[in-house]
């Protein structure tokens, strides 16, 4: 019923999209209904952020937005032209891995390895969330200020929860986590 | 996706004008109900307005008399982690966290989180199986279907659906003002007549008319507000909608309530403010259990089960309790 993008053929609604991807300025022209992931995978080939169930509930498809975690099967590319987006991609620097990169190979923290690029994606900025001290729904007392010393694995699992694997590798992920954020 | 045209104005009068005048438009901000609701073809408008670069939505400001001043685009991620909003009002913070995900509440606005349409499977299902929200006029597939997770309050036989936002519940308790930009100019609606009951026009889910631009949410201010506490059940620990929730806040003084708020989500197609209980509870001591127990049952004799939920009564109410009980223990 709903057209392939190649096939509409009502009058060209198409955007011209600029978005700092990684490092580098790309830029493509986006039906507006073509979502942040779509474009990202179809469009510019980094198909690290995986398309599992395209309706925001299982995390595969995580990316950065200027530096916040978000889900970019449930955002339109048009919407976020001008910004900066990373990818798994652009979580190595100069060859050398990303410590969450490196403490999930280290605790074994995937199986399959399809939700594994959103799980990376989601910890690497749910760390800087808890160093800016946001508190999650695991935190006894919100009126408290929140540091890394209470980054608990409950709270771990409870700010990852955005993150499936169907797998069920939790343990291991939450202890790569833990380990990043200064927790054992 | 069925196809769409994208705006992304600047200018707010512009975008409230385009809205006024176009029935096949809509408001796009955080998009994390709408897209959903477009992939399954719930909702099909013809061109999107993306409100994210209007000025001036954004901004959480502590007014100065204790109040707060949240604006519609303000993300759910920035409230929860203000320190002000922390401080003033737990029971927002705690609203907002057991909400969604760590990824949908750094896209989510507070403006659409108030909008969010029913998770009603009926009314989001991808056949199109006969709902009057849905489709008006087709039938409520789950006034006689499964309807476990649906109303106890306020239902008609056209619409048995709960209104899903877990903030709702908690700026109802407050007594919150949703301030509002439209066509004819701005005007400031009380929290609890914002959301309607579904009647029999349930495809309204709140006042708001074409034109209507959500600006921000004011909260007054509440002697109540630090003493609040907000209390999810669900059938899963994270990440899932309530089964029964309560946004709870309450004044004591040497541990005898002097005035208490309570609202319940999951119950009703928009936040259940028990207001028979709030009174019964004025006086009543938070150490006796058997007391608070008998006025929160006060504002459960209207209380009508579907054949799948009367769980939820009795849930309900003990949910209630202990919201309550938290909330005096921060008095």
């Amino acid at each position: 019923m709903i057209k392939p993008y190649a096939e509409q053929a009502q009058s060209d609604v198409r955007m011209d999209v600029s978005m700092t991807v990684n490092g580098s300025l790309r830029t493509l022209r986006a039906e507006p209904r073509m979502t942040l992931l779509d474009a990202l995978r179809d469009e510019l080939a980094l198909t690290g952020p995986k398309k599992s169930c395209d309706r925001g509930e299982c995390g595969a498809c995580t990316v950065h937005i200027e530096g916040r975690r978000v889900l970019s099967c449930m955002t339109l590319a048009a919407m976020h032209d001008g910004q900066g987006i990373t990818t798994i991609e652009g979580l190595e620097c100069d060859g050398q891995l990303h410590p969450v990169q490196e403490m999930f190979i280290e605790h074994d923290g995937f199986q399959c390895g399809f939700c594994t690029s959103g799980q990376i994606m989601s910890a690497v900025a749910m760390i800087e969330e808890a160093k800016e001290g946001w508190p999650s729904a695991a935190t006894p007392d919100v009126t408290e200020p929140f540091t890394m010393s209470d980054l608990s694995k409950a709270e771990i699992r409870e700010r990852m929860s955005g993150n499936l694997c169907r797998c069920s590798c939790y343990p291991n992920i939450v202890a790569a986590v833990a380990q990043v954020a200064g927790r054992r | 996706m069925h196809p769409f045209a994208l705006s992304r104005p600047t200018d707010i009068s512009a975008a409230i004008a385009a809205h006024a005048r176009d029935a096949h438009l809509a408001f796009i901000a955080g998009g994390t109900d709408l897209i959903g609701l477009m992939k399954d073809g719930v909702t099909l408008p013809e061109r999107l307005l993306d409100i994210n670069r209007l000025p001036d939505l954004a901004q959480i400001e502590a007014l100065p008399d204790g109040g707060l001043r949240i604006g519609a685009l303000a993300r759910m991620s920035e409230v929860a982690a203000d320190p002000h909003v922390r401080s003033r009002f737990p029971v927002i913070v705690e609203s907002l966290l057991f909400a969604a995900s760590g990824q949908l509440r750094n896209m989510a606005t507070i403006g659409g989180n108030i909008m969010q349409r029913t998770r009603c499977p009926y009314f989001r299902d991808e056949d199109n199986l006969p709902c009057n929200k849905r489709r008006p006029g087709s039938g409520c597939s789950a006034r006689f279907g499964l309807n476990r997770n649906h109303a106890i309050f306020g239902w008609s036989d056209d619409c048995v659906a709960t209104h899903p936002s877990d903030l709702a519940v908690a700026l109802a308790a407050l007594d919150a003002n949703v301030l509002v930009r439209g066509p004819g100019g701005k005007r400031s609606i009380p929290f609890t007549e914002f959301h309607l009951l579904p009647g029999n026009t349930p495809e309204r889910d709140n006042v708001l008319e074409r034109g209507d631009l959500m600006v921000a949410i004011e909260v007054p201010q509440r002697i109540e507000g630090r003493a609040s506490h907000y209390l999810k059940l669900r059938d899963r620990q994270s990440y899932e909608f309530a089964l029964v929730s309560t946004a709870a806040a309450v004044v004591a003084d040497r541990r005898r309530i002097g005035s208490a708020r309570i609202a319940l989500g999951g119950v009703a197609n928009k936040p259940w403010r028990l207001t028979a209980a709030e009174s019964a509870l004025r006086g009543v001591s938070l150490d006796d259990t058997d007391a608070l127990m008998t006025a929160i049952a006060a504002s459960f004799t209207e209380a009508r089960p579907l054949a799948h939920n009367a769980f939820k009564i009795e849930l309900a109410q003990r949910v209630a309790l202990r919201a309550l009980e938290t909330a005096g223990a921060r008095a």
